[in-house]
Formats: structure tokens, C-alpha cells, sequence
């Protein structure tokens, strides 16, 4: 997408500099513990921490998800999957909310078709947290069937209410467990990871809006 | 020379350690003198079947092994390296973890995984993708439609290993389960995504899976790595994990038969850590990409005691390591246990004198072990010595390359019994194709793949479920195709024609998928080779793969041996495992398995055919394993397959699916359903097959080789005919895809299937025997 990206070694200490941090997937430490447990006492992380509190964008995918919530950026817990079995597969999403810098070029409601891929993606918290994230427009995505539909069956580790994706209240910190990086080509049978970062680039002003892709090809519109 | 702790070496002790009065008389000569403990030790791993192929060695060398884009020929290397143009290369290899996996399936499956990564990345390439195949006993009771068959079969199966306390069903199921989800974590936890195999059921693997595995790399020509000790006066370096008691002669213990006490031989399986191996080999391709390394090898089967005396063999060098300096575990490990340990994830380097600091601050870096622990010789020895004492002193030359080869004796196996189509009863068409598609190594493996993670470095254009998959290169910008393939009912009712269909229908696969074979892996698993017949079933089947790769101008570039597949009912059916890699030119030309659009054509490529011997018909449905073998003409095969991949260059191919196991109706079928994201209206199939003179069973069942169902634009019928025709390959359509149903009208006869029906039983099917 033309953006000048470095890998931060966890080692290191300082994250000046950059306009936007990603926590990707994958298994830090090994994950024996439970999945984040110990990168979250990287020395990094600290500087993380500051990082989200300045207010500048941080997005965690899967395993980076996991590690924001162990590090009490992001509310919640994700547990192993209601199956006990890892799960991989092309996994349709629904955009709950547009409001914030990672999905305002997306269209509420629009179902876009991104991997999934893990152990432990169910998501869990008190019941109070989860009225305070729906009520505050906070889940940005949901597990929903082909059509669109949030159905139990549809939800491919047990997550409450079908929880895909939440933002924090400052709506600077974003965790999700698909991985939309995985879906940002055609011939891997979606581009509908795109329009995330489109989405961020855009907010960054490293790209105008208008020069963002239009809306996902694959995706479905539902509204 | 030896220590006191050691035991005094009697006939019993060196038979124990699976050495002939023979061998050992030959490691004398070798020595000029008796072997101490460590040194009948260290014979005894590297003389295994598992490192020297002293059984297998002289069939090997029928392979054809050159070719223009062999860069590292068979057997040089830990895996042979092939040109795929542009400067660019890939290594790739098949390996067994079956004797592991038989006792101790989660770790035995996964450092299967984790040594055929490091095979790889020892070659300086990068990992890109995975694939594995994998035999087990039943997971379901048979479905036989018929019931003499199928009681039969039910008591066979229940007098199975009477020493489990389980049915073998239930046994099955947790191998399954067990090997399954080994090879998941510590593919997923490394982040190479497993893209695609395949899977068999059958009672004669009862006791004794197979798991197979496979890697493929990618690296540039220059940088390609060796696993020679070059360099007089140049440092060992041992780095990785450190050595423990675990995996102890794991080659010797893969060298025997398995039997109720391989219990007891737990120890021997290793125990793997694949975020460890994630950090060794980013440290070690950090480190190739230096100048720092003349040479490179893993510790596998036999661990330090292979690496050790093959880098010095293959250099032309000696090596001496004291065992003092080996980062440890344990305490208090003897000389003979360190050199027997087959702890996972560490790596023997020999470094360029001079370098040794770039070594330190990249494992430091890494935070991984590292020690020098020895020094490259001019001698030809492979000198052990443990604190400054001699421990160990062999010609390192002889230990690894000149273990004793065999011609074991070969006895034919009686022909098998032929079926009779006038005494078999017609089953009906419609049940029997819904018990085919439910039967496990027919039905969807989603329980199986959705537990991979096949999307981890995105580059997966075909997902697991199409005939081939397909993974694009990203560094590369190469599109390759690979596939796994052996049908060992085949093999077992005709060796040499099994084999040559293994490559034949490899191949056709790749040529679904648009791809031109580059080259094969084989991993050959047998019986007992000291059984003449199972001597004479390798034979036969390298013989058949040979004949195959010459036919499709396909290089074999390494691979494994697997003998002593037995358990305490008998000897595995032979199954010479075939892993073909294949180009594919363009992203146009990707081609899938599973039909696209309602309306389009749907063209049969190579006739109706009409054998239905060895067919999985016969074996589901009436409980018969009888012949003949379909017939193949590798001149006809070649003819489709060029001829498919034409016309997918041409661009009027919009799927393709080969017929194999289960012939025309279940490829229709899979067709319909394999379809991994469908489009709203629905992709059945109205087909009409006419007056054909044959049985609906033999007509839709039927395994003739040399078939493919395409699907493609109704205007594009008449000249795709005639292009087929023109290179003598018979092609008609056949139907048309679309509505909510399966409907086969023939000779007056005609089935329909809703689409439901056919996926509840050929989805679903794994995941409800697992559940059970």
C-alpha cells in the first residue's frame, strides 16, 4: 500500500516515531501459559502502553488482540474455542460500527469475508463490560452466516454476543481476531481486509479518502 | 578407553542393539579393534534402516535423480533443491514420523513436522508451505451394504490388537485425533501454514499409522546451503536447544517392527517446541545470509552422532567435538546418551575461522543456545571426546556412508483374487454413492484442515479441498502447485501398477490445477523387508514410481524409508507415498476442482471407462479388496494431461477434477460440493450419460484411470471437443451445472440427490465419527 513499515524488535523500548503500531498474530513466547500471557511483559510493551495512551492508532490482530487484552488495553479475555479445536477458515464478519479511525470507510452493516485462525479467539467478559461495549458502540465486528445473520451457528469459537473485533473508549486501540491482512489480495479469494487499512491510512492522512479502494468486491451488503 | 559406568559388550548387548553378528564383525575390521559402549552405540543408529537405508539403498538408485532444474541432487543434501527460473529455487522433501506417531501420536506427529522444517531450512531456504499424509485403521464400522462382506471385515477388525483394551475403532479415533492435532500445533505455532495431503482409512494400517510429512522451501540460487565440514581448523558449533534424555535412538527404535512392548520405547519419541524452532530458523537464516557458515546440518535421527560424522563424510574432513562443551538439560548424561539423544530443534555448524563472533550475537540475539564445541580435522575421523578424554574415534567415512548394503530376498506375492462382475450384486446407485461419499477417506477432510492453519503467510490461492494446492511465493512471485498422492489398496493388489498410478494420478492433479511437474518426493512405507514379499513389494514399487517419473519427466529429489511398518495383525499395505511439486506460469491459469457458475458445461474427459477392480466400491460398499488394478498408459495419461493444460491456457477450463477413488460419481459430487465460498444459486448437475452398455454401479464407480470432469462456458463445447479430440483424447459433454440436485440419467435408469443429502453425508461424516 506504499507505507514505509520496520519491524520493532521486542527487546526494544521506544516507539517514536511511528504513526501507527500493529500487534500481529502469531505465537509469542510460545503462548504455554495462555495466549499473550508473557509478551505482555516484553520489554516493549511498556512503551506500548504509552504509545495508546497518547491517543495514536494501535491495532491488534489474533494473537496481538490477545496481548492488548492480557495487557489491560483492551476490556475482556479470549478464551479457547467452544470446539477446544484450533479453527481456520475464510470467516464472514459484519461491520458494527464506522465511527472510529480503523473502519469509516466501510459501511455499517456490510458482511466482509476475512481468515480466521486460531485456538483461543473466544471472547469473554463480566456481563457489565459487554452492555457497556455494545451500548457504547464499541464491538466494530461480529461473527454473522453468509447472509449476514449473527446466528449461533455462524460463531466460530463461542465469543459473547458473537464478538469479532472491540475498540477502547478513546476508539484508538482496536483488537479483532480475523485477520484482515490475510484478505487484502484477489487471488487469495478476498480483498475485504482492505478497507481496514485503507481506513487507517486515510485517518493518518497518508491517503485521501477518496483514493481508497471502493467497497470490497466480495463483500455483501446487508442493509 | 572405556568408562567404568559402561557395560561390557556381550553378543546379547550388540544384538539388542539391533546389529548382526555380521555388522558387528564388520565395525571391527572398520576399527581394528572391539568398539566401546558409546562407539556399538553410535554404529548402531547410523547402520539403523532409518540413516542408512542399508535394506532400501540399492532399489534407490533406480530413481531417476537429474534433470536441468536439479540443482541438489537426491541423497547430497539434507533435501534436493529444484530451479523454478528467475533466480529462483525451492527445496522440498517428504519425511515419516510413523513409528512415533504409532505410540505417542501428539509429539510423535509434531517433531515429524518440526524435522522435516528443519530439512529445509538446513538448505538455507525459507519454509513456505506444508502438507502431510496420513494412513490410519478405520474410524468408522464398515458400511458394507452387504452383510456377509461386512461381518467379516467387523470380526477381522475386533481381533486386532486384543492387547488394547479398546476397540481398535476407538484406538483409531485417538491416533487420529491425537496425530492430527500435533501436526497442527507445531505448524500453526511456527506460522507455515499446512495447505493440503490427503488421508486414507484401512484396516491394514490398524496399530500402525502413517505420517508422512512435507515441506517446501523457497531461496535464490547462490544461497544455497551445505551440509559439508569443510575447512580444516574451522569451529563446531552446536546451536539450539539443549540435549536431554528424550528421543534416545529414536532411528534405531523407527528400525523395528512395532509390537506390544514398543510401549515401553515411549522414551525414544521426542518431545518438540516449535516456537524454539521459530527462533532457530530465523537465527540460522539470519546466520546463511552471512558469510559466516561453511556448512550446515540438523540434528535429526541420530542427532549429534549423524551430524557429526556426515558433515565430515560429505567434506572429505574429519570432526572431533568434546561432549563437555554440549549445552545440557541433564545432568549427569553419559558420553553414549548424548550422542544417542534426539532432543528436537538443534543444528551442527561449521563456521569460517574468523566469523564465530557473528555466530554469538545472532544466536545471542535470538536468545538461543550456542557453544563451540569442536573443530573440523584432516584425519577423516569422527573423534568424540568428553572432557579431553577420548570417548569415541571412528572413520567417519565408513560410519556414515559404508554401512553394509542388502539384497534382501523378493518373493512374488500369490495374484491376488479377481473380481468376478457377474457374481457381484447390484447395489443400488443411490445409497451406495451416499455411503461412498460418508466413507472417511472419501469424505471432506474440513475436520482435519480446519485445525491447520492453512493461511498463515498469505499466500494460499487454492485452499485445501481442490486436487492440488496452490500457494503463491510472495518474495518469489512464483505460483506453485503441490499435491500428495497413493492409493495403497492398489499397492497392495498390484505393487508396480499402484506406484505408476501414485505418479500418474500426482500428476493429473497438478494438471487440474494448471501446473507442469517439476519433481517428486517419495516417502516409501513397508513391511518388514526381511519378509520376501515385502522385499519384493518395495521392489516392485519403486520400480512402478521410477517408470513414472521418467514418463513425466519428474526427478525424484529425495525423500524417506519407512520399514517395519508392522503390527501384531501383519504387515502395512505397501504405500509408496508420492509428493509432487508443479509451475504454475501464470495467476490466469489456476484452475480449481469444484464448479463456478449454473449454466456452464460439463465435459468428461477420457470416457466412461469400465474397471471396477481395487476399486473403493468394491472395498466400501461390498467389503472386497480384490483386483485387477486399473489398467494405465502412461503415452494416453501424458496426452490428457498436456491436453487439459492447454486448454487451461487457452482459458476455456473454468474447473477441473480428476477421477479417482470412486470414480465418476463421486467426482460429480465433489464437483457440486467442494466449493469452499458458493455463489448464491446453487451448483448441481443435470447429467445424461445416454446408452453405455454397462451396470449403473460399474458405470459410476468405475476407477479406469486417465479421467477429468471439466466444467466450462456452453460456448466454448464445441471447440474444446474438437481440441481434445485432435490429440486423440475422447471427450463429451456430459450436462450442464446447476439447480438444488444430483441427477445421473443412464441406459434408462436415472438418480437424483439433493444437493443437501450429498453434503450432510460427505461433509459431515469425519466430524461425526469423531464425535461419537
Amino acid at each position: 500500500m506504499g507505507v514505509t513499515t520496520d519491524y520493532v524488535w521486542h527487546k526494544d523500548t521506544s516507539l517514536a516515531g511511528y504513526d501507527l503500531v500493529i500487534l500481529p498474530g502469531g505465537f509469542s513466547y510460545g503462548d504455554y501459559l495462555r495466549c499473550g500471557a508473557i509478551a505482555r511483559f516484553s520489554p516493549i510493551m511498556q512503551a506500548v502502553k504509552e504509545y495508546a495512551a497518547s491517543g495514536k492508532l494501535l491495532l491488534g490482530i489474533c494473537n496481538g488482540f490477545q496481548i492488548l487484552c492480557e495487557a489491560g488495553l483492551l476490556p475482556g479475555a479470549l478464551i479457547r474455542n467452544r470446539s477446544l479445536h484450533f479453527v481456520c477458515q475464510h470467516q464472514f464478519v459484519r461491520v458494527e460500527n464506522v465511527t472510529n479511525p480503523f473502519l469509516h470507510l466501510a459501511r455499517t452493516g456490510v458482511a466482509l469475508r476475512i481468515p480466521i485462525a486460531h485456538g483461543e479467539g473466544s471472547y469473554v467478559a463480566d456481563a457489565a463490560t459487554v452492555r457497556k461495549l455494545e451500548r457504547e458502540n464499541r464491538v466494530l465486528l461480529r461473527y454473522v452466516d453468509t447472509g449476514g445473520a449473527a446466528t449461533d451457528t455462524a460463531n466460530p469459537n463461542g465469543s459473547l454476543s458473537g464478538i469479532a473485533g472491540i475498540v477502547n473508549e478513546r476508539r484508538n486501540v482496536f483488537g479483532l481476531m480475523p485477520h484482515p491482512e490475510r484478505a487484502c489480495d484477489p487471488r487469495l479469494g478476498s480483498s475485504d481486509g482492505r478497507i481496514i487499512f485503507e481506513s487507517i491510512l486515510a485517518s493518518l492522512g497518508a491517503i485521501r479518502a477518496d483514493e481508497a479502494g471502493a467497497a470490497p468486491t466480495t463483500s455483501r451488503s446487508l442493509t | 578407553m572405556t568408562t567404568p559406568a559402561e557395560p561390557a559388550l556381550t553378543p546379547e548387548l550388540v544384538a539388542k542393539h539391533g546389529l548382526t553378528a555380521d555388522e558387528y564383525a564388520r565395525i571391527k575390521s572398520i576399527l581394528g579393534r572391539e568398539p566401546n559402549f558409546t562407539e556399538l552405540g553410535i554404529f548402531s543408529v547410523m547402520w539403523s534402516e532409518h540413516c542408512s537405508y542399508k535394506n532400501s539403498r540399492k532399489e534407490l538408485r533406480k530413481f531417476p535423480t537429474t534433470g536441468d532444474r536439479v540443482l541438489v541432487k537426491a541423497g547430497e543434501e539434507n533435501a534436493g533443491v529444484i530451479d523454478i527460473g528467475d533466480g529462483w529455487a525451492v527445496a522440498f522433501k517428504m519425511e515419516s514420523h510413523n513409528h512415533p506417531s504409532a505410540v505417542e501420536p501428539f509429539q510423535g506427529a509434531a517433531t515429524g513436522v518440526g524435522g522435516i522444517i528443519r530439512d529445509i531450512f538446513t538448505m538455507g531456504a525459507r519454509p513456505v508451505f506444508s502438507l502431510n499424509s496420513l494412513r490410519f485403521g478405520p474410524i468408522t464400522a464398515p458400511a458394507h451394504l452387504d452383510k456377509n462382506g461386512g461381518e467379516a471385515a467387523k470380526q477381522k477388525l475386533s481381533t486386532l490388537n486384543p492387547q488394547l483394551s479398546t476397540s481398535p475403532v476407538a484406538t483409531n479415533r485417538r491416533l487420529f485425533a491425537g496425530v492430527v492435532s500435533g501436526i497442527a500445533h507445531y505448524g500453526n505455532c511456527i506460522g507455515i501454514p499446512t495447505i493440503g495431503g490427503e488421508i486414507y482409512f484401512d484396516e491394514s494400517y490398524d496399530g500402525n499409522p502413517l505420517v508422512n510429512v512435507f515441506c517446501l522451501g523457497i531461496l535464490k540460487h547462490e544461497q544455497i546451503a551445505r551440509g559439508a565440514a569443510k575447512g580444516v581448523g574451522n569451529p563446531v558449533f552446536y546451536v539450539g536447544a539443549e540435549t536431554g534424555r528424550d528421543g534416545l535412538a529414536g532411528a534405531a527404535f523407527a528400525s523395528r517392527d512395532l509390537t506390544e512392548e514398543s510401549k515401553e520405547d515411549r522414551p525414544a519419541v521426542q518431545v518438540g517446541d516449535p516456537f524454539r524452532e521459530k527462533l532457530l530458523l530465523e537465527a540460522c537464516l539470519e546466520l546463511l545470509a552471512t558469510d559466516a557458515v561453511a556448512g550446515i546440518q540438523d540434528m535429526g535421527a541420530a542427532g549429534l552422532t549423524c551430524s557429526t560424522c556426515e558433515t565430515a563424510s560429505r567434506g572429505g574432513t574429519g570432526v572431533e567435538i568434546d561432549l563437555a562443551k554440549v549445552p545440557q538439560r541433564e545432568t549427569g548424561m553419559t558420553p553414549y546418551e548424548i550422542m544417542l539423544s534426539e532432543s528436537q530443534e538443534r543444528m551442527l555448524i561449521i563456521v569460517k575461522k574468523g566469523h564465530e563472533k557473528t555466530v554469538c550475537d545472532i544466536f545471542a540475539k535470538w536468545d538461543l543456545p550456542y557453544a563451540e564445541v569442536g573443530v573440523v580435522k584432516d584425519d577423516g575421523m569422527m573423534r568424540v571426546l568428553n572432557h579431553g578424554k577420548v570417548v569415541a574415534e571412528i572413520p567417519a567415512r565408513q560410519l556414515a556412508d559404508e554401512a553394509p548394503l542388502y539384497d534382501r530376498e523378493a518373493k512374488a506375492k500369490p495374484t491376488p483374487p479377481q473380481l468376478d462382475l457377474a457374481k457381484l450384486p447390484v447395489t443400488e446407485g443411490h445409497a451406495a454413492l451416499l455411503a461412498l461419499l460418508a466413507h472417511p477417506t472419501i469424505a471432506s477432510k474440513n475436520w482435519v484442515y480446519r485445525q491447520y492453519d492453512h493461511t498463515v503467510r498469505a499466500g494460499t490461492v487454492t485452499l485445501p479441498g481442490s486436487d492440488a494446492a496452490v500457494f503463491l511465493v510472495r518474495e518469489a512471485n512464483k505460483l506453485l502447485a503441490a499435491t500428495s498422492d497413493c492409493n495403497g489398496l492398489y499397492c497392495a493388489l498390484d505393487p508396480r501398477q499402484g506406484a505408476r498410478i501414485a505418479i500418474a494420478e500426482a500428476a493429473r492433479n497438478l494438471a487440474c490445477a494448471g501446473a507442469t511437474p517439476l519433481a517428486v518426493t517419495d516417502n516409501l512405507n513397508f513391511g518388514n523387508p526381511y519378509k520376501p514379499e515385502n522385499f519384493w513389494q518395495l521392489r516392485e514399487c519403486v520400480e512402478g514410481l521410477a517408470e513414472g517419473c521418467r514418463a513425466f519427466d519428474a526427478p525424484v529429489t529425495g525423500g524417506n524409508v519407512s520399514l517395519y511398518n508392522e503390527s501384531p495383525a501383519g504387515s502395512i499395505d505397501p504405500t509408496p507415498t508420492v509428493g509432487m511439486v508443479g509451475l504454475i506460469e501464470d495467476e490466469r491459469h489456476v484452475t480449481v476442482s469444484y464448479f463456478q457458475s449454473p449454466g456452464d458445461a460439463i465435459v468428461l474427459v477420457g470416457g466412461f471407462g469400465d474397471e471396477l477392480g481395487a476399486s473403493h466400491y468394491l472395498k466400501v460398499i461390498h467389503g472386497l479388496k480384490v483386483g485387477p488394478v486399473p489398467k494405465l498408459d502412461f503415452a494416453r495419461e501424458r496426452s490428457i494431461h498436456d491436453a487439459i493444460l492447454g486448454l487451461i491456457k487457452s482459458h476455456m477450463v473454468k474447473s477441473a477434477h480428476d477421477l479417482s477413488e470412486g470414480g465418476l460419481g463421486v467426482a460429480l459430487a465433489e464437483c457440486i460440493l467442494a466449493h469452499p465460498n458458493p455463489p448464491t444459486s446453487p451448483l448441481g448437475a443435470i447429467i445424461d450419460l445416454g446408452q453405455t452398455g454397462l451396470r449403473a454401479d460399474q458405470l459410476l464407480f468405475n476407477e479406469t484411470q486417465g479421467r477429468i470432469v471439466l466444467s466450462i462456458k456452453p460456448t466454448d463445447v464445441a471447440t474444446v471437443i474438437m481440441l481434445l479430440e485432435l490429440r486423440g483424447v475422447p471427450a463429451r459433454r456430459i450436462g450442464t451445472v446447476g439447480g438444488n440436485f444430483l441427477k445421473i440419467t443412464a441406459d434408462g435408469e436415472s438418480f437424483a440427490w439433493p444437493i443437501a443429502e450429498l453434503r450432510t453425508a460427505w461433509y459431515d461424516s469425519i466430524a461425526k465419527a469423531m464425535h461419537e
